[in-house]
């Protein structure tokens, strides 16, 4: 059994104990970085105290000991994930970014031919589109992005179209800038039907609602560590087992291979290949703890805290600040994310940032590495606003409290 | 003063709601394009130079306060000047913008003597208190700088 209770999240969480200008932290950016609970920041404490050394290959107890908490973390992602070949699939990686340029520059420069169309969408993250623009280097790809509508949603009237002829559908499941949730396992479909792979950008929707692989039907998936209550420096990268099994290396060095001679090298097979050079240990134990920890809370229960706060805000500030305040992202219905874009008439992002760093609030400014999606609304930059499970409705309090002290500064 | 009043000068505030030389120049006057690629902001500074003067400036573009406000602060500190005079005026403001808020002593006359210089802009040292909005007000003097290397 699962129990939620956001202020006991925030007990469980360190950062948030924080005093900034004097205020207790109003931590509203869990859409760039989360903060991790205590068990985090202590499993990865007493790897480093008490187990501490290089994983495989080892024969001397703790060596075994590092191996074990490595290779029992990426069951536990496996699990957490139900993938479908349970470990098989995942691979560890520094990010979602570097997942992927794993994707892109493996699977995708070994199955991808001159005229070969890539689908993404108009929300994407920079992660899931440049390293598209750098294949497109070396083979001719044809990229093409779904169009995002005016209540900040997919426009899929041309969908069959747009599917025409693609090889690979790689889209976000929920936009760091919107909130919006895309109809992933619909879209899968559609694509599957066209003889195309979908891969699935889970960075900001893994921390936050359930996944479930099996369910999704999808063929990759990606995302980080550190938005999930876990360390920086690890993500995930998940294929399914017998596509990663036809996949050329990325990095190569030591760890991906099976053999190396003076005259070439044999990679690897499964994951491994995948895995150059000592991989991210510490993390890997303090990523396994997050998921515990998210479990513990139960992610159905995440979203719908996610979910009641994301409500509450969008209302308080429709009704407080009576048009002054745009919300960039769906306002009709709450099957959405807890990410809040704000363009305030007359009041520039930073100015926005900066007022409310003056009482504590911590908010992003900026394009949010989206600006395909900012260029399509028209906008340079919005100041956004995100939630996690230990937000409160007290931090919205907070950020209205500062909204308005801009908007009286600035006029 | 608190902070954000120390920032956001008053001067600065009206430099940014109501911004002085807005606006663009026909060829042969230069144009050159500035961008901030971390926050978006993106500015146009166009420069007719005769004589080696700087006969007008206009400029276009989006952002934040300080940089709006710097930048139509610079356009007035530069507009009818030579260009030696310009090239001083930017060498000041950007040594201003690197010295540390704290640090620059207030009470050294020679300090007090470069801000009394630089006039109106002297408002923009408040910025140098705050690292990540430097690159904020020294857009547009970059891109000054650049636009006077290309002419
Ligand atoms: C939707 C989405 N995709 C990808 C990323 C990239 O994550 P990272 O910077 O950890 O590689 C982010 C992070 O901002 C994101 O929000």
């Amino acid at each position: 059994m699962s129990h939620f209770n956001a202020e006991r999240v925030r007990a469980d969480t360190p950062a948030l104990t924080r005093v900034i200008n004097g205020r207790p932290i109003t931590y509203l950016d869990s859409g760039a970085s989360s903060l991790p609970p205590r068990t985090v920041i202590e499993a990865m404490d007493e790897y480093y105290r008490l187990r501490h050394a290089n994983v495989h290959r080892g024969v001397y107890q703790t060596a075994i000991e590092a191996t074990d908490a490595y290779e029992g973390a990426r069951a536990a992602i496996a699990q957490f994930l139900n993938a479908p070949g349970g470990s098989e699939g995942v691979v560890f990686t520094k990010n979602c970014t570097e997942a992927f340029n794993l994707l892109a520059k493996s699977w995708g420069a070994a199955n991808l031919k001159d005229g070969d169309a890539v689908l993404l969408t108009e929300m994407e993250h920079h992660a899931n589109i440049v390293p598209w623009f750098q294949l497109r280097e070396t083979i001719d790809l044809d990229i093409r992005f779904i169009p995002v509508n005016d209540l900040f949603e997919l426009d899929l009237t041309a969908i069959h179209d747009l599917l025409k002829g693609v090889k690979l559908l790689s889209l976000t499941a929920m936009s760091n800038v919107l909130g919006t949730v895309n109809p992933v396992q619909e879209l899968a479909t559609l694509a599957h039907a066209q003889g195309a792979l979908v891969a699935v950008d889970a960075a900001q929707s893994v921390g936050h609602m359930p996944t479930d692989l099996v369910e999704l039907d999808v063929d990759f998936m990606m995302f980080s560590g550190h938005k999930m209550l876990g360390p920086t420096g690890i993500g995930v990268f998940w294929a399914r087992p017998e596509i990663l099994a036809t996949m050329p290396p990325f990095l190569g060095g030591g760890g991906m291979i099976a053999d190396v001679r003076t005259d070439g090298y044999t990679p690897a097979t499964g994951f491994t290949r995948f895995e150059a050079g000592t991989p991210m240990i510490a993390e890997a134990v303090g990523l396994h703890a997050a998921v515990r920890y998210l479990e513990g809370l139960g992610l159905d229960n995440v979203q719908t805290h996610d979910r009641a706060l994301t409500v509450d805000a969008i209302s308080r500030i429709n009704h407080q600040f009576n048009g002054r305040v745009r919300i960039i992202g769906p306002t009709a219905h709450d099957n959405r994310g807890g990410v809040i874009s704000l363009d305030v008439d007359g009041v520039h992002p930073h100015d926005i940032a900066q007022v409310l760093d003056e009482i504590g609030v911590c908010v992003r400014p900026g394009h949010h590495c989206a600006k395909p999606l900012m260029r399509r609304f028209g906008l340079a930059a919005t100041a956004r606003a995100s939630f996690g499970p230990y937000s409160l409705t007290s931090d919205t309090d907070a950020l209205l409290e500062g909204l308005q002290r801009a908007i009286t500064f600035f006029g | 003063m608190s902070n954000l009043e120390e920032l956001y000068k008053e001067i600065i505030l009206d430099h940014y709601r109501t911004p002085r030389n807005r606006g663009e120049l026909a060829p042969p006057a230069s144009k050159t394009e500035g961008f901030n690629p971390l926050c978006g902001d993106e500015l146009t500074v166009y420069l007719e130079v005769t004589d080696g003067k700087i006969v007008d400036i206009k400029i276009t573009g989006h952002g934040c306060s300080i940089s709006q406000a710097s930048s139509s602060l610079m356009s007035v500190a530069v507009k009818g000047k030579t260009l030696e005079e310009v090239r001083e005026v930017l060498s000041k403001f950007k040594n201003m913008m690197t010295l540390e808020g704290d640090v620059v002593d207030l009470n050294d006359p020679a300090n007090r003597e470069v801000l009394r210089s630089l006039g109106e802009l002297a408002a923009l040292q408040g910025v140098s208190k705050f690292p990540v909005r430097i690159k904020c007000a020294t857009l547009a003097w970059n891109t000054l700088s650049q636009g006077l290397e290309e002419n």
